[in-house]
């Protein structure tokens, strides 16, 4: 798919596709971080139907639901590749002994060997959580390594 | 202290009022602009309710306007954009210009003004509003339009082009034998040129001593350097909204985008005082001898900025009707003519009225312009003229 970058000057930048029905698309995004989705669909080509409009906590909304299936989906793609890599989802039961500690506390990577690379937390997805990030009860660990890592990062979170 | 009552009430009913007018104006995507003028012309000498408390206030509040004006000017303003419109759209640029500059100089001579009345008028008459255009733009949700590019790209390039003829023009203004006129305009123009120098070297640096995580630390800092170099430019005679346009252009990246956030409502503030003060400026007798002359230059306008608007619109090659939105799109004048006339105005007795009233119809005419030409019927078989598809400015005429 190709995406057509247009600068705005003064106003931002207009991203433009076709997408798979053949239907014209812009996505208009502001310098003051608000987004516009544009239909390209009357008589005129020249002529976008403003669809939608978003300031940018909206934006960041739809783009992490959007965008939450793909990096499972990414994950997936690259345990594919790598043999002997998987990926698994480990809960942090409510009460866990890391609930509402953070993630460095578990030392998962340096006791397992596995890493955990995202934090799924309700429909927020915190990609490449930091060891400061504090863990709650009812988050999903997205895990990569190896089978027996895995496991021992679920030993570990279950305590 | 003693409360100035009648300041505090004088300006707190003039305030409310813009609020009022300006609701009403945006309700119907037209600038407030030209009713922030009415305003000024009512409370003026010899309106309908005169304030003598808060004129003080409002002189002093619109040379600040005028200030901040340029300096957010000046922040928008990147190199890179400039750059893009330059690929393009320098014929466009050319064409606007030649266009839209030759009716101010030919009426200016008509009138019997010096060359630098002339060279004022001709400034007024070239320059569409970046302000008005950009707001009315995202107002019709037209930013995704395929025209939209080009109109913001000759924007871009009209506001370079007042980056030179600001200084140049406020050298003019302040007088002086030829020679002086020369070297000032050199070092006007040198100032703009180092400005851009340092903006793309050294504008991290400037930006990292003016920049702090707080935001009142950061208003207080880009506000101080700004009112310190556009005194010293106004002491130099190269007028004061140059100086502020210049510490605009040097701030470049994060600094600029904050210092944009943090100042552009103060800048909105002021902006509506400044054009208050340009009606009050004006008595409301003087304006109706010089309404055919700018009734008529208006009209001129339309249509050389609908030639012009067409023109850099067909070069990205947009359709005819989009050729419409583009050329009525640069139709509205605003806040640039205005300092320009504020620039000269007071040796020019009769370019202050003139323009302010030639800035009152086209910034109510160019948004309703470039609405109806959104609504101009789409004609599916091109050679066949269908009723109702012919050009909307030989219509609708300006003067309304």
């Amino acid at each position: 798919m190709d995406v057509t970058e247009v600068l705005l000057p003064g106003v931002g930048l207009r991203y433009e596709f076709t997408n798979h029905r053949g239907d014209r698309v812009g996505v208009v995004a502001r310098r003051t971080g608000d987004f516009e989705l544009v239909v390209y669909e009357g008589p005129d080509p020249d002529e976008g139907r403003s669809v939608l409009q978003f300031n940018s906590e909206e934006a960041d909304a739809v783009a992490e639901i959007l965008g939450a299936p793909r990096i499972a989906e990414r994950f997936a793609d690259l345990t594919k590749e790598v043999p002997g890599l998987v990926s698994g989802q480990v809960e942090v039961g409510v009460g866990s002994a890391f609930d509402g500690r953070p993630l460095g506390d578990t030392r998962a990577r340096t006791r397992t060997g596995a890493s955990i690379v995202a934090v799924v937390r309700g429909e927020e997805v915190i990609a490449s959580p930091t060891p400061q990030e504090v863990l709650r009860g009812g988050d999903i660990l997205v895990v990569i390594g190896t089978h027996g890592g895995i496991t021992g990062v679920e030993q570990i979170i279950r305590g | 202290m003693e409360t100035p009552v009648a300041l505090l009430l004088e300006l707190g009913v003039i305030l409310a009022a813009l609020s009022i007018l300006g609701t009403l104006a945006r309700r119907f995507t037209l600038s407030p602009i030209p009713l922030y003028l009415l305003t000024g012309l009512a409370i003026g000498e010899g309106g309908i309710a005169p304030v003598p408390a808060a004129g003080e206030f409002v002189g002093t509040g619109a040379a600040i306007g005028v200030i901040l004006l340029l300096l957010v000017l000046g922040l928008e303003f990147s190199l890179a954009e400039f750059a893009v419109g330059m690929r393009r759209h320098v014929p466009s640029a050319l064409v606007d210009a030649v266009l839209n500059a030759a009716p101010g100089a030919v009426a200016g001579w008509l009138l019997g003004l010096d060359g630098i009345g002339m060279l004022a008028l001709a400034g007024a008459t070239y320059i569409s509003s970046s302000g008005i255009v950009a707001r009315l733009l995202s107002d019709l949700h037209r930013l995704g339009n395929r025209e939209t590019p080009a109109i913001l790209s000759v924007l871009v390039l009209e506001d370079l082009a007042m980056a030179l003829y600001l200084p140049v023009l406020a050298v003019l203004a302040s007088g002086g034998v030829w020679w002086q006129a020369i070297l000032g305009v050199l070092a006007a123009v040198g100032a703009v040129l180092v400005a851009f120098a340092v903006s793309y070297r050294w504008g991290h640096h400037l930006g990292r001593l003016l920049s702090h995580p707080d935001a009142e630390q950061l208003l207080l800092r880009v506000l101080g350097l700004t009112l310190i170099v556009a005194a010293l430019a106004e002491l130099v005679h190269a007028s004061a909204a140059v100086g502020a346009f210049l510490v605009g252009l040097t701030l470049t990246g994060e600094t600029a985008a904050r210092t944009r956030a943090v100042l552009s409502p103060l800048r909105d503030l002021f902006a509506a005082v400044f054009f208050l003060a340009i009606g009050l400026s004006v008595a409301p007798a003087d304006l109706l001898p010089v309404l055919p002359a700018a009734l008529a230059l208006a009209a001129v306008t339309v249509v050389t900025k609908v030639l012009a608007g067409r023109y850099a619109a067909s070069r990205d090659g947009v359709g005819p009707r989009g050729q419409w939105r583009a050329g009525t799109a640069l139709v509205a004048r605003g806040e640039f003519s205005l300092v320009i006339v504020g620039l000269v105005g007071t040796m020019h007795s009769r370019l202050g009225p003139l323009v302010t009233a030639y800035v009152f119809i086209l910034a109510i005419a160019g948004p309703l312009l470039t609405r109806l030409a959104g609504a101009l019927p789409f004609r599916t078989v091109p050679l066949t003229d269908a009723p109702g598809g012919t050009p909307p400015t030989n219509n609708e005429g300006p003067g309304r």
